[in-house]
């Protein structure tokens, strides 16, 4: 890209867009939020186009310095492209479903999300660990006005307490911050990630961080803003909370918590598994027994997170690309599974689930769509989530059984709440006159549907184009958390047990020849441990 | 063959996608043909491959896709891999796909959404293909869901039947409990082996017999017995055995050509060719062995007593198939893959013929299921009556053994009893017993249903379907006991598929049995072959070759005298077992065992830990509890709420002055 500032330019388009939206009226207003976000879009491909798989670790880099040590600077690894493309995937997705539902402000409205993508691009774009900051705790500002103003009707408690739990987790991290600056000398994220702080710094350290990334994420048991925050927000609020948003806790983790703290990454690895078992099979239980939609996707977002923290904190190389690829999948799964809700939300103005069933008649286009976002949440194999849920169980596998056994039982739980749900929504009789009056489909709720479904798929079926780019990366992580990682739990031994009688696939020739008092064949090698 | 293998899968996949998205657009008619054409194509492409094995001119190949997934050390690709286990599948798969596929022309002419039900079809035998084509153990996880996610589309395709849709929720969800055992038994495998390639891993097992111990929750067990225990707790979700069995019944509710494809020839036996895929493995691990022995004859001898007992024509040869089903898994466990494959090989025939033609009396019967309500309908559809013949004198196995001559049953499930005796173990001799105890019983089920259906009195207008259809009463029907009601015979679309069947329902034991039972050139290295054990077959006592037999006759005696000769007699048997009978009948309370042991409390739990749990405790003395603290401790708490988010960014405002203060000064 020869020096060209293409993430200042993906910061300044939607800026630039969101000022614009201001001023204008409604309709407008939604034609340059469109615009912004589809040239976003373009830029995010040409971004990816771009970006060199194998080259250096840090591309697009922009650095100018503002004052002692606080730096505007840019840059991106393949992890932060995954993200940043998926939040400009999204946003027009995000645009297209408030079209006709948002009716009060939409000025102000498509200001807000226009806002909130130059700060999701910016968290993940930024180096400077300020810069970072910023991004990060401000990203929330458009969130709680866009629940606060177009939410429900419970939407002051729901932003209150999403508020509440945020602000806990912010101010011990900024804390942590100055105590890091102040110690290595730099506020250069790329320098940070490879200081080797003392190892009861880092206890504090991790503490601090985690304060913050485990309400974000969110984690059991300071996970209860999400469910509010869901059913109150509008569906493309909802859509980016859960596409994007839950995602800023697990870039957190991947890009400070893991290479900076290594050692207190490994020390704190119980609170993390507990914890994270604990939201698997609790939160899927609780989805099991929700009334209403939102809530239901809610939960399994909680469950599903628990996977991606595990992958996180498996030490292992399959456990982070699983753990970066279920926040990829679940980014469009969610989203669209938010979409679904919202579909049927704007005809019947419920998300009460015994309000519907029997969709598979009068929607059967829609009933297509929801199975195949409902299956992709189910982990079903050829879709995104599964080849992120094995990825990351085999890699926590690797280190403990019975973490990998507890989190397991999610693809049984969340089968039974996603096809319980599944069934009350469209299949059965159609028991109330309304929702069989409903009609199929729009143009725009294809549109909106649609790629996301294509997405969904490729990503399960060619994962690996998602993969290359973060590989180096994952690897480079890897290597840096090599030395802290705790020890696993399989205790793979070799006894000197001779093989007893050899029964061995041959063909027939060599069946004739093979005694039964041959040599007990040699014990692989090495490879097994 | 690379070409030919390609098309073989993918055309139904395209077909399904076709038939699938085009819907009502494309009508019925199109979206039937070119999915059954597909199929057709399929099936015609495939013979000659098996044939090429039969004759030794085709060898192992493995036809690269695609990339998959590289993440590490682990890295697996879409392949085709055909040797001669998939060739077997191959041509069981396509064969009883495509006359499902002509069969349901007939079958569902009348429903509204035939379009949707044939690309569901087309969708099973493309995953079921991927499944046996796969060459590692992703893939075939890939088809095993796949399959899985066919069958619950098409176990809840009346979707607005409650009975239906719950089936199909029971279906998936008791197969994920499988699966759980399935992944962990991947994880367990790579982390053992580094790498997911079958070929890979069983060209490394043989060497790790009894030489390594791994720790798996907690405990230290023997490697290889743990990793394939928990794959073949994949393989018992999928199959329906002893403990996770429950759904099979209940998957009766989709539409009869489905249970003859998924959930009698195909799906179901996806265990079975799991565990022959992987055998030079599990050959590896003795204890593992046994374990699949002792599932695999319980099975056998649980499924049977309750198949005894049921009256719904499917429900009876659901559990005859899980009763079989049985019998495959022991015959891998004492080691004879050949014959488990050839049970399967036959079963597929005769077995989809057993539900094909159970589908054409449902026809004729209008939509009647309980045999109660059947009788004397032998001389109404004669040509449905000799193919449910056919199939019964296959799954009975009749046969003589001095003239080797016999229907299919007889090669394949004597072949089964005669190994077990010969591996003679303790186990094996378990599974020998329980075996020929089945085969009575199995013998008695299937002659009880026959003679229930085709001989004695018509007793169809005690049935509700047929009083809705003659509208009449029994009162007003009076001595005319099928209340002048007339079966029709099926039309030709499903009478061929059920000829086709017979021929194979006849033949396939005899032709193939000297390939599939004594050749290790045929099976070319694709399971673990032991020459010993299939020599030791053949010498077992001449008692022991005519047991099943003598008890096949047996049974046919007992049926014959209970249901024709003395038809008082089960009413009584029924009133004298009392209790037993019940335990039976009600499929010994293992889904009522479920429902309170898995499926009250996991609601129940669901609901403590939401309202006590998150609402109860967390929110009160977290969110809650902070917002009462603050009103009760300021008098301008409504100024906090209202003003929350300059506050916010107050605080972080600050916090920045202080960080640059901080790194300046």
């Amino acid at each position: 890209m020869g020096g060209f500032p293409i993430l200042s330019l993906m910061l300044a388009v939607p800026l630039v867009g969101a000022i614009a939206c201001l001023f204008l009226d409604a309709k407008p207003a939604r034609h340059v939020a469109l615009a912004a976000t589809l040239i976003n879009l373009g830029l995010g491909i040409v971004l990816w186009m771009n970006f060199e798989i194998g080259g250096d670790q840090w591309q697009f880099q922009e650095y100018h310095e503002l004052f002692a040590g606080f730096a505007y600077a840019l840059g991106i690894d393949g992890i932060a492209l995954m993200l940043i493309m998926l939040s400009v995937f999204l946003m027009p997705i995000c645009i297209g479903a408030s079209w006709d539902a948002i009716q009060k402000r939409v000025g102000e409205y498509m200001a807000a999300f226009l806002f909130m993508e130059v700060l999701m691009i910016g968290v993940f774009a930024a180096q400077d660990l300020f810069l970072f900051y910023i991004f990060f705790e401000a990203g929330l500002i458009p969130m709680y006005l866009i629940i606060g103003i177009w939410g429900g009707d419970n939407r002051i408690y729901a932003s209150y307490k999403f508020f509440l739990y945020t602000l806990l987790g912010s101010v011990l991290m900024l804390i942590a911050m100055f105590w890091m600056v102040n110690q290595a000398g730099t506020t250069y994220i790329p320098d940070l990630m490879m200081t080797d702080f003392a190892a009861e710094a880092q206890t504090w350290l991790w503490l601090a961080f985690f304060a913050s990334f485990a309400v974000k994420m969110p984690m059991w048991p300071v996970h209860t803003w999400l469910p509010d925050a869901h059913v109150q927000a509008p569906t493309a609020g909802s859509v980016i909370l859960a596409g994007v948003l839950l995602k800023l806790g697990g870039y957190g983790f991947i890009r400070f918590s893991l290479p900076m703290f290594p050692d207190a990454s490994a020390q704190f690895v119980w609170l993390i598994w507990g914890f994270s078992m604990v939201a698997v099979v609790v939160t899927s239980l609780i989805a099991l027994v929700q009334h209403d939609m939102k809530k239901l996707i809610a939960y399994s977002s909680v469950a599903h997170m628990g996977i991606v923290t595990v992958g996180l904190f498996a030490f292992n190389v399959q456990g982070l690309e699983g753990a970066m690829m279920i926040m990829l999948g679940h980014g469009l799964v969610s989203g669209a599974l938010f979409l679904c809700v919202g579909v049927i939300y704007d005809r019947l103005h419920t998300r009460e689930i015994d309000r519907y069933g029997g969709l598979s008649i009068n929607m059967p286009a829609y009933a297509t769509l929801f199975l195949l976002f409902t299956m992709a949440s189910v982990g079903l194999p050829g879709t995104s989530n599964f080849v992120g849920e094995f990825l990351a169980l085999a890699g926590i596998y690797q280190i403990n059984s019975w973490v990998a056994f507890v989190c397991t039982t999610g693809i049984i739980l969340g089968a039974a709440y996603m096809l319980y749900l599944y069934r009350r929504v469209c299949f059965g009789e159609q028991k109330n006159a309304d929702a069989a009056a409903m009609p199929d489909l729009s143009m725009r709720e294809y549109l909106l549907l649609g790629p996301i479904a294509a997405a969904v798929l490729w990503m399960g079926v060619y994962p690996e184009s998602f993969l290359a780019p973060m590989r180096e990366d994952i690897a480079w992580l890897d290597q840096r958390l090599a030395e802290a990682e705790p020890e696993s739990d399989a205790h793979l031994t070799m006894t000197d047990a001779p093989a007893q009688e050899e029964v061995r696939t041959m063909t027939g020739d060599e069946m004739m020849e093979a005694s039964l008092d041959g040599p007990p064949p040699a014990p692989p090698e090495g490879e097994a441990q | 063959m690379s070409t030919s293998i390609l098309i073989i899968v993918f055309a139904p996949l395209l077909a399904a996608i076709i038939a699938g998205l085009g819907n009502r657009k494309l009508g019925n008619t199109v979206a039937k043909s070119i999915t059954t054409g597909g199929l057709f194509l399929a099936c015609a492409l495939s013979w000659p491959i098996f044939i090429g094995f039969l004759t030794g001119s085709e060898t192992a190949t493995v036809v690269p896709v695609m990339k998959w997934v590289e993440s590490g050390a682990m890295s697996f690709d879409w392949a085709l891999r055909v040797d001669t286990l998939t060739a077997v599948m191959l041509v069981v798969i396509t064969t009883v796909s495509a006359l499902v596929h002509l069969y349901s022309w007939g079958y569902m002419e009348e429903d509204p959404d035939q379009p949707r039900f044939f690309a569901y079809l087309s969708l099973f035998t493309f995953a079921m293909l991927m499944l046996v084509t796969a060459d590692n153990l992703v893939q075939m996880f890939f088809g095993w869901e796949g399959v899985g996610l066919a069958s619950y589309l098409l176990i809840g395709f009346w979707f607005k039947k409650p009975s239906a849709n719950a089936a199909a929720i029971k279906a998936f969800v008791v197969n994920r409990v499988g699966d759980l055992g399935f992944m962990l038994g991947i994880f367990g495998t790579f982390l053992v082996f580094q790498t997911t390639s079958i070929p890979e891993i069983l060209e490394m097992a043989p060497a790790m017999q009894g030489a390594s111990t791994i720790g798996f929750l907690g405990m230290q067990f023997d490697t290889l017995t743990i990793l394939c225990i928990l794959l073949f707790v994949g393989a018992m979700g999928k199959s329906a055995q002893l403990g996770l069995h429950t759904w099979l019944p209940d998957a009766m509710e989709g539409p009869t050509p489905v249970s003859a494809l998924i959930h009698a020839a195909t799906m179901v036996t996806a265990g079975v060719f799991m565990v022959c895929r992987l055998s030079p493995m599990f050959e590896a691990a003795p204890a593992a062995l046994m374990f699949v022995t002792f599932i695999g004859a319980a099975t056998c001898i649980f499924a049977a007593t309750v198949g005894m007992t049921q009256w719904d024509i499917k429900r009876v040869i659901a559990y005859s198939t899980c009763s079989q089903l049985g019998y495959m898994f022991f015959a891998a466990g004492v080691g004879a893959y050949g014959p488990a494959m050839f049970h399967l090989f036959t079963h597929a025939f005769f077995k989809a013929l057993l539900f094909l033609g159970a589908g054409a009396v449902i026809h004729a019967m209008h939509h009647e299921q309980d045999m109660r309500y059947y009788g004397g309908l032998r001389k109404h559809i004669p040509l449905t009556f000799w193919a449910m013949m056919m199939g019964t004198l296959a799954i009975t196995g009749v046969g003589i053994y001095d003239l080797h001559a016999g229907f299919a049953g007889f090669w394949s499930k004597d072949a089964i009893i005669e190994v077990a005796y010969a591996k003679g173990t303790g186990m094996a001799m378990f599974a020998f017993a329980m075996g020929v105890f089945a085969a009575l019983l199995t013998s008695f089920y299937s002659w009880r249903l026959m003679f229930l259906t085709f001989w004695g009195k018509p007793r169809w207008i005690e049935s509700e379907h047929i009083q809705h259809s003659v509208h009449k009463t029994p009162e007003e029907a009076g001595d005319d006991t099928t209340g002048g009601y007339h079966p029709h015979e099926s039309p030709w679309v499903m009478l061929v598929p059920l000829g086709v069947l017979s021929i194979g329902a006849v033949f396939a034991g005899q032709v193939f049995a000297p390939y599939f039972l004594d050749s290790a050139d045929f099976w070319a290295g694709s399971i673990a072959y032991n020459e010993h054990l299939m020599h030791a077959m053949h010498e077992v006592p001449h008692l022991v070759k005519y047991a099943a037999f003598i008890v096949m006759v047996l049974g046919f005696v007992g049926a014959w005298y209970a249901y024709i000769r003395k038809p008082s007699l089960p009413a009584e048997t029924v009133k004298q077992l009392g209790p037993i009978h019940s335990f039976v009948y009600n499929k010994w309370y293992f889904d009522e065992l479920y429902h309170y042991l898995f499926v009250v409390p996991a609601f129940w739990l669901g609901k403590v830990f939401w309202r006590k749990g998150d609402e109860g405790t967390i929110n009160r003395f977290g969110p809650d509890g902070a917002a009462w603290v603050v009103m009760q401790g300021s008098a301008f708490a409504k100024k906090v709420q209202s003003g929350y988010l300059t506050s916010y960014a107050l605080i972080m405002l600050i916090g920045l002055v202080a960080a640059v203060t901080w790194v300046l000064f």
